[in-house]
């Protein structure tokens, strides 16, 4: 087992990914105490420029026409030929589309102990130990591995570090001339009729409303306050509510002066999009919830009993 | 198209989440288990690209708490076939275990394309499908929220933050790990998972006996203590709707009069 801690850089045509920086934070901590150094591992076509200024010691740049999009197939293969090549201490992935690819891929592969979903990570000796946040985001998981191991992180978990100067060193790709997995499109967002990300006041229903029904309750209380109306993705996903109006990890990023989170659970993907709104009041019957957690005031009283009476309350406030 | 689904029974989340007496792992013994959300998308998009395309629907599940009534129901849903792979699983199953008894079952099977979900909430050690991808040496494609068949093989879309997707061809045999079906998981009535049940069709075969580790070992499982739980509103609906009132009202959130 050697001592560098591996980073996978994440990016689009070059534009580094700011789970990557974080990643680069704590990996510099963990190398300190390893006494290894920080590897970025940039994988790309053309974009060697994405190396500059990455908070590393060395960069391993793989270039190769397959590396141009996003291919799970030919990221897996090239890291873990990086891993085999190199033994690092700890390769740390983001818990991201591209790392729940990469991730697990590479510990089947390389035959090393992954710890999901991880919020820490120290060296302890020979053992690295992690946080790992499990059941929606309801137990946090303390998880050993003995020797070198796969960690991939959850976005914020870190802070991020920048402005290094890594050396490049240029590393020959293996085994991608015949992939499995071709790149076909990429396809933007529908254009959406409000910016959710722009909006103040957000009242925000997760799959406690029950239905498509309900959402006309959260819609009279966001009427009343003057704000809009998102969710949490199983709302979307169901169709209750408009994708553009999702809020976590695969919507969008919201900072709002109120969002009020109703049957939301609050698990760790919908935390993501929305741990930074400045006050943060949440309606949930389990007083387990781990919205709780984040929210800055709470009830375990039913939304169906809340919602009508909030409105009708800020309602006569507004008009008295 | 032949498509195989495994199905992964899970704690429900809704429930208190009691820990066992090592405080290790969660307490199998006494907790509601019901299928993994995420399997559920995975059979849904399964039954639709059958409906599509024709081909067939195989669930698999391996032998933990209630498996049984996931597999009838997603017989009852469309499924053609019902595997269970007997064994002592009530312990927990790890992802790489999981993966590995998969990969050879499989072995003995015909079929083009494996969809599962695209994690679990107690995978601790990964997600199961992109392990079961690489002990088989197949393409992997995770959080997709579309397959379709495309050129002999099939095209996938695979989503990113900000509801970015990137549409990606396969050729050949894939594993894809379902973030979302097309459309939400058909609902089946109690009465025709009944019926499926009364119907039998459920296969039972060992499952395989497999070497296979996480590598991880759980020193400790606690609920995290944050250090800003959410200050909790005492009194009826008509009493907390009042103090929000308040609290809003107090950062210049509701104008009066406006
Ligand atoms: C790759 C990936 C990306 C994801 N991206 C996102 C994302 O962008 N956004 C997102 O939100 N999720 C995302 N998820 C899903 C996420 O993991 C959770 O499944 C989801 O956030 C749960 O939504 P929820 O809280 O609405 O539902 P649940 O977790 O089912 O929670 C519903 C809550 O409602 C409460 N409730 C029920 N009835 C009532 C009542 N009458 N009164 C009060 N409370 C009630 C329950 O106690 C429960 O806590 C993603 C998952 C993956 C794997
Ligand atoms: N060359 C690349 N290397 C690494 N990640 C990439 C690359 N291209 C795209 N990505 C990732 O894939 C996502 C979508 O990429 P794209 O389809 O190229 O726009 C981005 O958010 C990136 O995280």
């Amino acid at each position: 087992m050697g001592n560098d801690i591996f980073v996978l850089v994440e990016h689009t045509q070059g534009a580094v990914d700011d789970g990557t920086h974080e990643l680069l934070g704590r990996a510099r901590g963990l190398a300190e105490d390893s006494g290894g150094r920080t590897v970025a591992c940039l994988l790309h076509a053309g974009a060697t420029g994405a190396a500059d200024g990455l908070a590393a010691d060395v960069v391993l740049s793989v270039e190769h026409p397959s590396l141009e999009h996003f291919l799970p197939e030919a990221y897996v293969k090239t890291m873990a030929a990086l891993v085999a090549e190199h033994e690092p201490r700890a390769t740390l992935i983001a818990n991201t589309t591209v790392g729940m690819d990469v991730a697990g891929g590479l510990s089947a592969r390389a035959k090393l102990p992954l710890v999901a979903y991880c919020t820490a990570i120290e060296l302890e000796g020979d053992e690295l130990v992690a946080t790992s946040q499990l059941f929606g985001g309801k137990l946090n998981a303390e998880v050993a591995v003995d020797g070198p191991a796969i960690c991939s992180v959850v976005a914020g978990s870190f802070e991020p570090a920048t402005g290094g100067s890594p050396d490049v060193e240029d590393v020959a790709p293996g085994g991608l001339d015949d992939l499995a997995t071709s790149f076909l499109a990429r396809v933007e967002p529908e254009a959406s009729d409000v910016d959710i990300t722009a909006e103040e006041i957000l009242v925000s229903v997760g799959r406690g409303i029950g239905g498509e029904d309900n959402i006309e309750l959260a819609q009279e209380l966001a009427d009343a306050l003057g704000g809009v109306v998102c969710a949490s993705r199983p709302v979307t996903d169901g169709g209750w509510l408009p994708k553009t109006r999702q809020v976590g990890k695969s919507g969008q990023k919201v900072k709002p002066k109120l969002y009020i989170a109703i049957g939301i659970s609050g698990a760790p993907e919908h935390l993501e999009g929305m741990g930074d709104a400045e006050l943060v009041i949440a309606i949930n019957t389990d007083e387990n919830a781990p919205i709780f957690d984040v929210a800055h005031y709470g009830t375990t009283e039913d939304l169906f009993d809340v919602l009508p009476a909030l409105t009708e309350q800020i309602e006569a406030a507004v008009s008295a | 198209m032949d498509i195989i689904v495994p199905m992964q029974q899970t704690v429900d989340l809704v429930e208190e989440l009691e820990l066992n007496d090592e405080g290790t792992d969660v307490e199998r013994e006494y907790l509601k288990f019901v299928a993994n959300e995420w399997d559920e998308q995975a059979l849904e998009e399964a039954l639709l690209l059958k409906e599509a395309a024709g081909g067939t629907v195989t669930v698999v599940g391996i032998e933990e708490t209630d498996v049984d009534g996931t597999l009838f129901s997603a017989l009852a849903k469309g499924a053609d076939r019902a595997v269970k792979l007997t064994g002592d699983f009530e312990t927990g199953v790890s992802s790489h275990e999981r993966a590995a008894i998969l990969a050879a079952w499989l072995g003995d099977q015909s079929y083009d394309l494996v969809l599962v979900g695209v994690q679990s909430p107690e995978d601790l050690d990964g997600q199961t499908g992109v392990i079961l991808a690489n002990l088989l040496d197949v393409a992997h494609v995770s959080v997709a929220i579309g397959v379709e068949p495309h050129e002999g093989g099939v095209k996938v879309s695979q989503e990113f933050g900000g509801g970015i997707v990137q549409e990606l061809a396969i050729s050949g045999r894939a594993v894809v790990g379902i973030q979302a079906a097309r459309q939400a998981p058909r609902y089946v009535s109690i009465s025709r998972v009944r019926q499926a049940m009364q119907g039998g069709g459920l296969e039972e075969s060992a499952a395989p006996q497999v070497e296979a580790s996480s590598g991880t070992t759980v020193r400790r499982l606690y609920a995290p203590q944050s250090t800003s739980h959410a200050e909790m509103l005492e009194g009826d609906a008509d009493a907390v709707a009042a103090r929000i009132l308040e609290i809003v009202r107090e950062r210049g959130l509701v104008k009066s009069g406006s």
